[in-house]
């Protein structure tokens, strides 16, 4: 079983974010960037599938600037056999990025496509059910246990109030949630080793997609701030402040 | 301007997310219909038809819309687009699920978690886990949505609308659904409560856990909540997280116990009205949002609390 498995180099989620004066956007100079934890939790998994001789190859694709080329590189770390960087600095909406994502498909006919639930940076939750769609393969999403079983995948999601079971006809998209697994650190040789690994380079232009914005930021501000209020005495005081509030 | 919004329910019960999908839809346009798509539902469509502003409701009904997978989701709702200016639909992780596909097939760029209509193609989301908010302007003839309901009120009962109905997509799918394992629970649901209580790593365990928070919830009439760390920990299911990788949420009163307070549990709770923070480090960043902050060890402050309520 091949899986493909896109990852995206976003600001690190320790990172506190801060906006642009001019109101245009995120300040990302000098910030440090990594893989989306949610796509290092798709890796790990992608492994993990290859460690128990159910992959035989993972094909990891990045959309981005050059730099991006080094996220790829700790996916191939963490033990995928090849990367994919489709090169360009512009901003690419989920829909491009899915558009994207359907050619690679296309090209390298992967059986499972693992996709982060979501980047920590726009939070859009789009992309992976967007892949399903453009190609009318099932889907499987926020995904908590995954299971080969024959030629299907049994994914168990996690859904609001509890877990729910699907059975997808492969080939099929995953998209992880976090306690699906605790992804690991590449080891030393195994980043020398990923050193030597290919990474082929291609661009949106190459595959024939238009990735212009079908959104415009008008503005990009700081969320409203709450002031600290005060600190009570002790429970008396709390009891007394909430019931005052009404909130109690 | 017409508009579509897909109902959440379990064939039984009308969620409150409808109503307030129904409030974020009507200021995008003046024609507001609901899609009631399910097995059995007929209650869940009479419900949907008193919302107040409602139009009419579309029942569509059958096996296929058992669960409202997305695939059966998208046979259903992307032929209704042709007449329909946009599809709104509460960002659940039933409504995350389906919406991405309606829009790829419609070729739009789906808004995500909206929390402001500002006109019909301009809206108000949060980015980076709420640490910035973005106003966006979107170029697609049709508008593909998914609405937080933390930031719109329900829209009021008492309609009545008129309930036709639809044909539900013959399968079979790519997707077979195989089991549902819910929790359950007396408790209100998370992201609907008036007040929650959360605990923290502080617990210590997940015996703690339960002897410390459930008592002061089941006082409070509360949900319970847990952050990230103290899910990670083992200490509450994840179903009871609270944050940018949880549950969004904004009750009337949080009560945070032993919660220290990260960048990304405060992004899933600071629209609260009133924050309580009880926590033995006088440092902890919770203090810095807290309404009412109680700097004690929470093993005797919190039992305590319970009692004298």
């Amino acid at each position: 079983m091949k899986v493909l498995v896109p990852v995206k180099r976003v600001i690190d989620y320790n990172v506190k974010v801060r906006v642009k004066p001019d109101q245009t956007g995120v300040d990302l100079a000098n910030v440090k960037m990594s893989m989306n934890p949610f796509d290092e939790i798709s890796v790990e998994e992608a492994v993990r599938l290859k460690e128990a001789g159910v992959a035989t190859e993972i094909v990891v694709v990045s959309i981005g600037p050059q730099q991006a080329q080094e996220t790829i590189r700790t996916a191939l770390a963490m033990g995928a056999d090849r990367g994919i960087l489709i090169k360009t600095d512009a901003m690419v909406e989920p829909l491009a990025v899915a558009k994207l994502l359907a050619k690679v498909v296309g090209e390298e006919s992967p059986d499972l496509v693992i996709l982060g639930k979501q980047a920590i940076d726009d939070d859009s939750n789009q992309t992976g059910q967007m892949l399903a769609a453009l190609l009318d393969w099932p889907q499987g999403t926020f995904a908590y246990k995954i299971e080969k079983d024959g030629g299907a995948l049994k994914v168990v999601r996690e859904v609001d109030g509890g877990l729910q079971t699907v059975k997808l006809t492969l080939p099929a998209i995953v998209t992880v949630d976090l306690r699906l697994n605790e992804p690991r650190y590449a080891s030393l040789p195994n980043i020398m080793k990923a050193k030597k690994k290919e990474i082929a380079e291609k661009s949106p232009e190459a595959y024939g997609v238009d990735i212009s914005p079908r959104l415009t930021v008008v503005k990009v501000t700081e969320p409203a701030t709450r002031s600290a209020g005060v600190k009570v005495e002790d429970v008396a005081a709390l009891v007394a402040k909430l019931k005052t509030a009404g909130a109690v | 301007m017409a508009v579509l919004v897909i109902a959440e329910h379990d064939n039984a019960n009308l969620s409150d997310a409808t109503a307030k999908v129904v409030t974020a839809a009507a200021k995008f346009g003046s024609d507001v219909d609901v899609l009631v798509a399910g097995e059995g539902a007929g209650a869940v469509a009479a419900a949907a038809a008193q919302i107040a502003g409602v139009r009419k409701v579309v029942h569509a009904d059958g096996a296929s819309l058992k669960k409202q997978s997305a695939e059966a989701m998208e046979a259903l709702v992307v032929p209704m687009m042709a007449g329909y200016d946009a599809v709104f639909i509460a960002a659940t992780t039933t409504g995350k699920n389906i919406a991405p596909r309606i829009a790829a097939k419609l070729d739009v760029m789906q808004l995500s978690e909206i929390v402001e209509v500002i006109d019909p193609s301009t809206f108000v989301r949060p980015i980076y886990a709420g640490n910035a908010i973005m106003t966006v302007k979107s170029s697609d003839a049709k508008k593909v949505i998914t609405v937080r309901g933390t930031a719109f009120p329900a829209a009021a009962g008492g309609g009545a609308a008129s309930v036709e109905t639809a044909a539900a997509p013959a399968g079979p799918f790519k997707s077979e659904f195989v089991s549902d394992e819910m929790v359950k629970s007396d408790r209100p649901e998370l992201t609907a409560a008036k007040r929650i209580v959360s605990g923290g790593r502080a617990l210590g365990s997940s015996d703690k856990f339960k002897e410390v928070i459930i008592p002061l919830a089941d006082k409070l009439g509360a949900a319970v909540g847990a952050s990230r760390a103290a899910v990670d920990a083992g200490y509450a299911p994840n179903d009871y997280q609270v944050g940018q990788t949880g549950k969004i949420v904004a009750p009337e009163l949080y009560v945070a116990v032993g919660i220290s307070g990260a960048i990304q549990h405060l992004a899933g709770m600071k629209d609260s009205k009133i924050i309580v923070a009880i926590n033995k480090d006088e440092e902890a960043p919770i203090f810095q949002v807290a309404d009412y902050g109680l700097v004690a060890d929470l093993f005797v402050a919190v039992p305590e609390l319970t009692k004298s309520l």
